[in-house]
């Protein structure tokens, strides 16, 4: 938007500075003068909180690896000498843990968030799809960060997980076993996965640095996802985002700590707190809660290959919605079929996430099924056919319209309360 | 600017780029390699004896060879038996049991006991085969270790072995 100042070095040094390396400038037209939406409200502030949980880890993560031993004998003891010996390991070690837990809650959040408002379509689809990157790095760090405590979960989940690409046809057993460094989960896979996983957080930054370049040449979508037009409809970023941000974030630290000082355990496995044993399987194996959604996608298929294909394949498809969703209109708050829809879509995903935590045997299987089929059918079926069909409502002018006609704006007055209202 | 015939230059550009490119694939095959088994892995990973005198008829025994559980099943006349009356041809993954043992061996099955699904360990004598049970996505396999229903494509796999005396295997 036009009308936004642009940054005036004020001190000598920032002057001689900003000609050096115009960091400080980069800054403030980014968050501070940068012009949001005036409209966005607090689904919008989880890129926030998704960048702070991705420091969280990073700082809570380098500090753990100070006191780890990746190693398959000694990695268990060396979780338990945190927790137990290391000055506050058992707080930085359960903030790591259930932070993994809260990072996921937000990108779940932030995701909905985008599939309500439609935030990816045109011309927000590579601002989407690097959010789709994002989540599969982060699922591929949250798998490997649960194999190190190298307990009986850890061991067999990562079993399970790399034994996925066993079902890739005639080279599945070579790529398993590469995979591994050995012929079958051991120490030389523990020191990769440690790798891998202390190197995937710094990819994500830089993906993240991508995702929000992309955000500023598209600017923000809005709940009445009509882009602005004029400085009516924008406010700066600092203070209005700013301070919103920084609200929920306080808020979300708060849920955070509850988790991390109440019930640091209740979102993992007590099998993981028994050392890996290669001998015993445990009886009932699950992923964590956020990768259960999809590990009930992948029981619900009877076939090994096509069960580890639609798995992928749930994932892979968000990639393809911005030309799915055939609909010209972006708010779910303008299209009264797809808000249906959206929410009827919610609470599949929320039944796949309750049924990959079943054991898989009679009816979880069949209502697996049917909810693998409704989850595939709303992208495939549903959202092409919606956009031609649906009548939608009639979009506001613009933001300040939306948000002028909805009642007072915010920052006015209280309105008088009527005469004889009460009584 | 623009020559019909091939410069120096030109012999530079190709040179380089096909150095550069050649250089760039050698440098991959030991960031590839070294990612599969090392030396000592492949080392530990030898031939290994097991005694079967001390086999009850109807236990199953577990031991490990390159990390991965073996089951040594010595099967009764009745697990021998219930493993050939079935049809082969009705099989998710047909395969007799005679080409599952060594000849004049019947009763003892040797399995690496591993679910052909994604790799947990089944459980001996549980299921409705009296087989093998897996208790992570409910596969169930029969006395012979063949495949007879859940998510797991194909039959438990025999590991290499043979027998060195009546009483004796070596496997590996």
């Amino acid at each position: 938007m036009s009308g936004h100042s642009t940054y005036q070095p004020q001190s000598a040094f920032m002057k001689w500075m900003e000609r050096r390396l115009p960091i400080a400038g980069l800054v403030y037209s980014s968050f501070i003068a940068y012009p949001t939406p005036r409209n966005l409200n607090y689904w919008w502030t989880f890129g926030g909180i998704l960048s702070f949980m991705l420091v969280a880890q990073i700082i809570t993560g380098v500090v753990l690896v100070m006191h780890y031993t990746p190693h398959a004998d000694m990695a268990f003891n060396s979780v338990e000498h945190i927790m137990r010996d290391v000055n506050y390991g058992w707080l930085l070690r359960y903030l790591h843990s259930n932070g993994a837990s809260m990072f996921f809650v937000a990108v779940y959040i932030h995701m909905f968030r985008g599939l309500y408002y439609g935030s990816y379509k045109e011309p927000r689809e590579v601002l989407w799809i690097l959010g789709v990157i994002l989540y599969l790095l982060m699922m591929a760090t949250g798998f490997l960060g649960y194999t190190l405590p190298w307990g009986q979960m850890s061991f067999w989940g990562a079993t399970v997980i790399t034994n996925f690409f066993s079902a890739i046809p005639g080279v599945g057993e070579t790529v398993v076993t590469w995979l591994w460094g050995g012929f079958s989960v051991g120490n030389p896979t523990l020191q990769r996965f440690f790798s891998l996983h202390y190197l995937l957080p710094f990819v994500i930054a830089g993906v993240v640095v991508l995702h929000v370049w992309a955000l500023h040449a598209v600017g923000q979508n809005n709940p009445a996802g009509i882009e602005p037009k004029t400085d009516k409809d924008v406010v700066a970023f600092t203070p209005y985002a700013t301070s919103k941000d920084a609200f929920m974030m306080v808020a979300f630290c708060m849920v955070y700590a509850w988790f991390v000082f109440y019930t640091p355990n209740y979102l993992g496995h007590a099998d993981n707190y028994i050392p890996a044993n290669p001998a015993v399987t445990p009886a009932h194996i699950v992923p964590e809660w956020y990768y259960l959604p999809f590990y009930a996608i992948l029981r619900a298929i009877p076939d090994k290959l096509f069960g580890v294909l639609a798995m992928v394949a749930s994932i892979v498809v968000l990639a393809f919605l911005p030309w799915l969703d055939t609909s010209k209109v972006r708010s779910a708050r303008y299209r009264p079929l797809y808000r249906q829809f959206f929410w009827v879509f919610v609470a599949v995903c929320l039944g796949l996430g309750w049924l990959g935590a079943k054991p898989a045997e009679g009816g979880y299987v069949l209502a697996s099924r049917i909810l693998t089929f409704y989850y595939f059918a709303h992208f495939l079926i549903i959202l092409p056919i919606l956009g031609k069909i649906e009548k939608t409502k009639p979009l506001p002018n613009s933001i300040a319209d939306s948000v002028l006609s909805e009642g007072v704006p915010i920052g006015a007055p209280a309105p008088a309360p009527r005469a004889g209202a009460s009584a | 600017m623009s020559s019909a015939h091939s410069t120096r230059r030109d012999f530079l550009y190709i040179a380089t780029g096909t150095v550069a490119a050649v250089g760039g694939a050698a440098v991959l095959v030991p960031l590839i390699a070294q990612m599969n088994p090392d030396a000592s892995t492949i080392a530990a990973g030898a031939a290994i004896e097991v005694d079967l005198t001390p086999i009850a008829e109807g236990q199953v025994i577990k031991v490990f060879w390159r990390g991965k559980p073996i089951f040594v099943s010595h099967r009764t006349k009745k697990e021998i038996d219930e493993a050939r009356s079935v049809n082969v041809a009705t099989l998710p993954d047909p395969q007799s049991d005679q080409a599952r043992v060594k000849p004049g061996k019947d009763q003892w099955l040797v399995l690496i006991g591993i679910c052909t699904h994604l790799g947990c360990i089944p459980i001996a004598h549980q299921g409705d085969y009296d087989g093998f049970f897996c208790p992570c996505h409910g596969s169930q396999y029969d006395t012979s270790g063949r495949i007879r229903r859940g998510p797991a494509p194909a039959n438990l796999p025999l590991p290499p072995y043979d027998f060195v005396s009546d009483s004796k295997i070596k496997i590996g």
